[in-house]
């Protein structure tokens, strides 16, 4: 009786009701409102398919795969506090991060945060498929899921440069590699000898290809480091937030999460 | 001791590309089609699933194994193994339920509960909290128990041997043993993305819209999962584990020795031709066109040609469903696709190399 009592008059203060300006959500209305007047939460619909709230139907991967951007973003905030990325301190700073930060285990969140939402991106998308969710009228959707599957995977990429290990630049070096193969934009694909008879000098070089313009030189350095860490901690979250709200909103204007029909 | 050792060298030998591709195709296709009712099933699952778990506790004892699966960065990938072990089978399990109800002529599962309404708070946002704090509990754990991986500082003059790109693009890494670069990293992954938009504007299968089932949509079923999970997980897995030093094959108990020598002796179709064959003397011509013409023959042949013959003959059904722009669309991406395991196998029988080889211009298939 004393909790329920506290509780109400908890709800009776002024802090609480400036806060949820209805009641507690105990009958229809103020469950209507509950999701309504709350910012966050009328992301939602305010009802929905009792097939669709299903664990067993939808996985929650992709609830799960926003949840996990939620958590790389706040922790990527805190490591940025620390880390400075250039080739004299990139390294020490990770290091630092480890053995000076109080509860050094950000990196360690920030970094299986990442190899998860690759895996949750992943079954979310094969969920998807396999309840043939990207039929009309979702196949819009489904182009946006596809490539911020896509941004993930490059998100995860260029963060993986940035404690500036043998691991790390090793990996970028292998995966650059391949741009430099690219058809008429890389140095050693094919098509760009043509390219360069055609203009009669050399267009298309190792300080000029597809792969120079990824790495900022011919091999990953300093300028690497720093054009992968603006991409990876500005440029590539934006335009996957911005994605992210067409992607939600769009599964509302789609007529909400599929189901029978 | 013996028995170890028989044992582990039996799993080595099976693990070699040849061998197992061609099992996991076999177990693939078998579930696919003949086993889904026997895969669905409650105790298949527990005992796959344990079964794994029994493999790579076992296996930890032996150190060469442990070394490789349990780096921090590959923790991940034993996860997933597990993960799409169980949602592959959770997928088929409903399929085959809704199969069955279909069959009987009545609703999927469901199809009541999509009619019926009810408030996002509290039955959607109380699933979602407890989810949440699932995850995050997880992920706390997971970072306290295992620290990130840190080697030593960047050194640009000293290229680790094997050099691995992280985990979840070493698919394409494997795929450079059977394409060149230019086409496995380039080509190919464009072609994924570029496929996987396009599938919603391809599969005009109203059927399956909104919950699990496998009769009504096999085909768009099939090649979905035979990608996901042979030719894009299946070797992930493959790069991750089985690759060593110059991205030889290792088998999982097999030491990653440096100096491991594999014979090199493949053989690129032109040579075939002039060196084996005899043809010109013996001589390789100096024009790389002639030389090269049958390959290019060849391989205009199965891009064109192989869609055409799907949509006169061997999918003449499907053609009419879908119209000249759906289907030859749809023929070009799964040629594409197949050509993946087509060049796998004639490497694997006849040592082939390069199908076209002109590396004057970098243009290798």
């Amino acid at each position: 009786m004393a909790k329920a009592g506290f509780l109400e008059s908890l709800r009776k203060s002024q802090a609480w009701k400036s806060i949820f300006r209805h009641g507690p959500p105990d009958n229809s209305r103020n469950k209507v409102l509950a999701v309504l007047m709350n910012v966050f939460l009328h992301l939602h619909p305010i009802r929905m398919k009792k097939s669709g709230i299903r664990m067993s139907f939808t996985w929650c991967m992709g609830g799960i795969t926003f949840f996990l951007f939620l958590v790389e973003t706040v922790t990527g905030v805190l490591l940025m506090f620390y880390y400075r990325p250039t080739a004299e301190f990139a390294y020490s700073d990770i290091i630092a991060l480890r053995e000076h930060v109080p509860i050094g285990i950000m990196r360690e969140v920030h970094r299986w945060g990442a190899h998860l939402m690759v895996i949750s991106v992943w079954l979310h998308m094969f969920r998807v498929f396999l309840t043939g969710s990207y039929k009309p009228p979702r196949e819009f959707n489904w182009g946006i899921g596809v490539v911020l599957l896509t941004l993930t995977l490059l998100l995860s990429f260029t963060g993986y440069l940035l404690p500036w290990d043998q691991l790390a630049i090793w990996a970028i070096t292998v995966g650059s590699n391949m741009a430099r193969a690219t058809p008429f934009l890389g140095s050693e694909g094919p098509g760009a000898s043509l390219l360069n008879m055609i203009m009669g000098f050399d267009v298309v070089h190792s300080g000029s290809d597809a792969r120079f313009a990824l790495l900022a030189g011919r091999v990953v350095g300093e300028a690497t480091l720093l054009r992968f860490y603006v991409l990876h901690c500005i440029f590539i979250p934006l335009v996957a937030a911005l994605l992210m709200a067409v992607h939600f909103w769009r599964v509302r204007k789609d007529g909400g999460i599929s189901g029978p029909l | 001791m013996a028995i170890i050792e028989f044992i582990t060298g039996t799993i080595n030998y099976l693990c070699q590309p040849a061998i197992l591709f061609t099992f996991s195709c076999l177990a693939f296709f078998g579930i696919l089609f003949y086993a889904r009712e026997w895969f669905g099933k409650k105790t298949t699952i527990i005992l796959l699933e344990v079964g794994l778990l029994i493999f790579i506790a076992i296996s930890m004892a032996h150190p060469t194994f442990r070394a490789v699966v349990a780096k921090p960065d590959n923790i991940p990938i034993v996860a997933m193994l597990f993960l799409l072990l169980f949602f592959t089978w959770l997928s088929i399990h409903k399929a085959v339920i809704n199969d069955r109800l279909i069959d009987a002529g009545q609703d999927v599962e469901s199809k009541k509960e999509a009619k019926e309404l009810v408030f996002t708070w509290p039955d959607l946002v109380f699933s979602e909290f407890i989810c949440t704090i699932a995850v995050w509990c997880l992920l706390l754990a997971w970072a306290i128990v295992l620290k990130a991986p840190l080697e030593e500082p960047a050194n640009p003059v000293d290229t680790p041997n094997p050099s691995k790109a992280p985990w979840y693009f070493l698919g394409l890494q494997e795929m450079l043993v059977y394409y060149d670069p230019w086409l496995a990293g380039v080509v190919f992954p464009s072609l994924i993305i570029v496929g996987l938009i396009l599938i919603p504007y391809i599969d005009t299968n109203p059927k399956g819209n909104g919950y699990y089932t496998f009769k009504e949509r096999p085909f768009a079923i099939t090649t979905f999962l035979f990608g996901f999970l042979i030719l894009w997980n299946l070797l992930i897995v493959y790069g991750t584990f089985l690759r060593g030093p110059n991205w030889n094959f290792f088998g999982p108990y097999e030491v990653w020795d440096v100096h491991k020598l594999e014979v090199l002796r493949n053989v690129n179709l032109s040579e075939y031709i002039f060196r084996e064959f005899g043809l010109n003397g013996g001589k390789l011509p100096d024009n790389p066109l002639i030389r090269e013409a049958l390959g290019i023959l060849l391989t205009v042949g199965y891009l064109v040609g192989v869609p055409v013959l799907l949509a006169r003959k061997w999918m003449k059904k499907t053609y009419e469903e879908l119209g000249a722009a759906r289907f030859y669309i749809m023929a070009a991406l799964l040629v594409c696709m197949a050509a993946l395991p087509l060049k796998m196998v004639l490497r694997w029988t006849i040592n082939l190399k390069y199908i076209v080889a002109i590396p004057e211009a970098f243009f290798n298939i």
